[in-house]
């Protein structure tokens, strides 16, 4: 999706779509905006409140592409351009955004780089110039350095006992093996403890480009006022970022790791091959999913662990998409005498989804909830505007929002069950448990 | 990225604690000479409060029942029936099959849960505004209907005890937190975990659920909160039809054993081999908006945001940017109770920092506070910022369901909550001054270590790799 932002028009829409949810409730309207500058967003304009959220996305300059030596760059350069920029230290930045209420915080995550900012329309402008400072101009001051890195490391250990942290640490490097994915996004203690304002300055002029930049607003914004703020927020960045490629991988399932921790209840994930999000038959994966452990209390494996069996208070499955990789994925936990029990049973609920499928009446239920409960996601801005990211990233097009429901509702039976035949693998599925697990464990 | 939305979002129950973080911010609430919520109320003849909060963005609603009855009000020895009358509410009536509840809720578009907490318990839906009536007559119906039995009843006891191993037992610094909380209060049940103590969880019985159900859940009891795209007109003749025909039961009253007078500090250290990092954590024995001292609660709230709240608070600024002696630190005070509230500094030492000197430096700064007290433009500043939050809990579809909900299940009255920020912008120097000098009382507090094994903690491989969970957009 590094194709972004090619053309430069005056600020306008390029096109209004409504998504009419129904005639009594406002549309929900995607607009595209232009900036002068030739800045791109998508944006719902939203005025019941004054206030307005954005979202933005550096696509691949996430984690993945951490140097080796460098672990934990991203992440820690997402944890300092807001600690300082400009002609402001760090206390001083900061207390610009607190003092005006302005939310701006970043993320690293595998495949990308995210930014989230929240403010009142009172304080726009301000907000819209710190994010600009902090995206341009960060200072990396020693003190912010080392107390970012005290914090991260400070999270490391905290990360190395905990079960939940421990049982993902062990699957991906299980089925990642030697790609950058298996790689701690948070980088560990030796990497964490070199890293220096030189290879943040040098992540900053790589990463942020108008080549890989999304952005999405929501809220207490017209097009007019937000393009001009586009081009004060990004128009310094370089056109092009100038980040190493991170090969496509296939994940290596079938392997049980065991991690022995001394606690009364074992945590389980795992996971199998899973589908692109551009296949299409990923709907009927998804719906497949939804009905055996995407659905909570109407999932399979809902029913058979927690209900019929008291086995776990949470047991599911979802579909994991990063750009270079894909997995079904579930987790549970169950005290340790019965965890291989749970296990047993999720194994049982996978062969019978591939062998048998699924029910006309499961369907129905299924899109009925999926279609049904859309609308729920439109009830805040953050939501709103990390929905429009999401929607460009992954080149869903602006009337995604009024097709959506369509997708879901043209899966077919045969649609599911030919998909649970080829997708579900339960002779290749991974699985760590964490903790002191007695008795066979199988999948 | 975060560890997997579907744990969180597909299980039931939510306690407390995931509560409080909500309302922080939703009940920061407030613009100077406006309403916050701006709800409407009415009451049904049998004495059900009913709270509208509406909210058009989209043709959706959030339907919510609360009960005044949280595991406060439970008996001795049963502690956890709160919570697990709460499961037990989804196993059915003699309309609905066990478990039947969330799978019609699902199959007509809607999500729906349930919360329990020391002072009330809820029940949600969220849904298309045209699936109401639905949701509201299950909801009406299980009020009164509860069928329970062994068979459905012994798994889900197995469901609530699985749910304290991940939420406490799997977890130290959870663990340590419960043992401060029954240090903190001697006698009161707020001492008690939500959940309950596994040792009397395992005792639990049908019969014990049913007769806490009779005892608590009627009309007079509950309060019907919605917030969405409805109004009163339409909202109030379907709330008469399925909750107002609902017989008033009898008069209910808490009776909550009063915390004596504290006369020790206690100090409550835990060593695990689970603990990689170490903290430090203080409760004191606070005010909240429904005890004696009510007046001092808005000026703790000012007080925490000016010394705990943000990178630029009084505390963070002193202990991690200036002295580089914590990694992190804040305060927490939460003052929506039916009696005392617990104000919380927590710090986390930096590098190898002992808990001792790190505990010293706190000690040092609320001394200041006691000593100096608070400037002007520290309360200028804290103000503005809690007006500011009403704006951002306004956007949320569910924060005003939320607050509103919690604040009249404690006995506040909705005025309450619309005042709030009059009397945020009322709260004087003196008044933060003198709050504080009576929060920060030695004699009514618990200090908490959590730490490593003694002999070091257990050395995993390396650092954590977060769960991908499935997020993007489907």
């Amino acid at each position: 999706m590094n194709k972004l932002i090619k053309q430069i028009t005056a600020c306008a829409f390029a096109s209004v779509l409504s998504f009419g949810l129904t005639a009594r409730a406002q549309a929900v309207e995607v607009q595209e905006v232009v900036s002068d500058g030739g800045i791109r967003a998508w944006l719902i304009e939203d005025h019941m409140n004054p206030l307005m959220t954005m979202d933005i996305a550096f696509t691949g300059a996430g984690a993945a592409t951490d140097p080796e030596g460098k672990l934990g760059l991203a992440n820690m350069v997402s944890g300092l351009i807001d600690e300082g920029a400009g002609e402001m230290d760090s206390q001083t930045f900061r207390g610009e955004m607190e003092n005006r209420s302005i939310s701006l915080s970043f993320d690293a995550g595998r495949d990308d780089f995210s930014g989230s900012l929240t403010t009142l329309t009172r304080e726009r402008e301000t907000a819209i110039d710190l994010l600009r400072l902090a995206l341009s101009e960060p200072r990396f001051d020693a003190e912010a350095v080392e107390r970012i890195r005290a914090q991260i490391v400070s999270g490391l250990k905290h990360a190395e006992n905990d079960p939940r942290d421990i049982a993902s640490r062990t699957f991906f490097k299980s089925i990642f093996g030697d790609h950058p994915y298996a790689r701690p996004v948070s980088g560990n203690f030796e990497t964490v403890a070199n890293l220096n304002a030189n290879d943040f300055r040098d992540f900053v002029r790589r990463a942020f480009a108008k080549d890989n930049l999304i952005v999405g607003v929501a809220g207490d914004i017209t097009a007019e006022e937000l393009g001009p703020l586009l081009d004060e927020a990004f128009g310094s960045l370089p056109d092009n970022s100038d980040l190493p490629e991170v090969s496509d991988v296939t994940p290596q399932f079938g392997a049980i790791d065991v991690v022995q921790q001394d606690i009364p209840q074992s945590q389980a994930i795992w996971g199998q091959k899973g589908i692109k999000r551009k296949d299409p038959d990923f709907y009927a994966a998804y719906v497949m999913n939804y009905i055996l452990g995407g659905g909570g209390f109407s999932s399979r494996l809902t029913e058979e662990v927690r209900e019929k069996r008291g086995l776990a208070y949470g047991v599911y499955s979802y579909l994991a998409d990063l750009d270079h990789a894909e997995m079904m994925m579930g987790g549970v936990a169950t005290r340790n005498d019965a965890i291989g029990q749970s296990l047993s049973l999720i194994s049982t609920e996978w062969s019978k989804m591939k062998e048998n499928g699924v029910s006309q009446e499961e369907l129905d239920n299924a899109k009925s909830y999926l279609t049904g409960a859309f609308p729920l996601r439109f009830t805040s801005l953050g939501n709103l505007s990390g929905m429009l990211v999401g929607m460009q990233k992954e080149d869903l097009g602006m009337d995604f929002l009024d097709r959506r429901n369509a997708m879901v509702d043209a899966v077919s039976l045969d649609d599911v069950n030919r998909v649970a035949a080829s997708l579900m693998d339960p002779e290749n599925v991974t699985v760590t448990v964490v903790g002191k697990p007695e008795g066979d464990l199988a999948f | 990225m975060r560890i997997p939305e579907n744990f969180r979002s597909k299980i039931r129950s939510r306690l407390a604690v995931t509560l409080l973080a909500a309302m922080t911010i939703a009940l920061a609430p407030g613009v100077l000479n406006a309403a916050v919520f701006n709800p409407q109320t009415a009451t049904l003849e049998n004495g059900m409060q009913v709270v509208l909060v509406e909210n058009h963005r989209a043709p959706v609603v959030t339907h919510m029942v609360w009960y005044k009855v949280g595991s406060a009000d439970e008996p001795e020895g049963v502690s956890g029936i709160a919570h697990f009358l709460e499961h037990l509410m989804f196993k059915g009536t003699d309309k609905i099959a066990p478990g039947d509840f969330s799978k019609i809720v699902a199959r007509n578009g809607g999500n729906d849960n349930a919360f329990t907490s020391w002072d009330y318990t809820g029940y949600f839906q969220n849904i298309a505004r045209d699936r109401l009536d639905l949701v509201m007559e299950m909801e009406a119906d299980r009020m009164t209907n509860l069928q329970l039995s062994d068979d459905v009843v012994l798994p889900e006891r197995d469901v609530i005890i699985e749910e304290r191993r991940s939420r406490l037992d799997n977890s130290p610094g959870a663990l340590l937190g419960e043992q401060m909380r029954a240090s903190l209060f001697m006698a009161h049940p707020y001492g008690r975990s939500i959940i309950g103590w596994l040792n009397e969880m395992e005792q639990l019985s049908t019969e014990d659920a049913l007769e806490f159900y009779r005892d608590w859940y009627a009309p007079n009891n509950a309060i019907l909160v919605v917030a969405g795209d409805i109004t009163m007109d339409e909202l109030l003749p379907m709330a008469e039809k399925y909750y107002g025909v609902i017989p008033r039961g009898k008069d209910m009253t808490r009776k909550r054993v009063k915390e004596p007078v504290q006369h020790a500090p206690r100090k409550v250290t835990m060593h695990d081999p689970r603990v990689g990092q170490a903290s430090w954590s203080r409760y004191y024995l606070a005010p909240s908006y429904n005890t004696e001292r009510a007046a001092d609660a808005v000026a703790l709230d000012v007080l925490s945001e000016i010394i705990g709240s943000g990178t630029t608070s009084r505390f963070f600024k002193s202990l991690v940017v200036d002295q580089e002696i914590a990694s992190s630190v804040g305060t927490f005070y939460n003052p929506v109770a039916v009696d005392l509230a617990n104000f919380g500094v927590y710090a986390v030492p930096r590098g190898d920092v002992d808990l001792a000197d790190l505990e010293q430096a706190v000690d040092g700064e609320i001394a200041k506070v006691i000593n100096d007290g608070v400037t002007q433009d520290e309360l200028d500043r804290a103000k503005q910022k809690l007006l500011d939050s009403a704006v951002f809990a306004r956007d949320s579809l569910s924060a005003g369901a939320r607050v509103l909900g919690q604040s009249l299940a404690v006995g506040l009255s909705v005025d309450q909550v619309e005042s709030w920020p009059e009397r945020v912008e009322a709260v004087t120097i003196d008044q933060v001054n003198e709050a504080a000098k009576r929060v920060f009382d030695d004699k009514k507090s618990v200090t908490g270590w959590l730490m490593p094994s003694k002999d070091g903690p257990i050395t995993g491989g390396g650092a954590a790799l977060p769960i991908t969970s499935g997020e993007g957009v489907h």
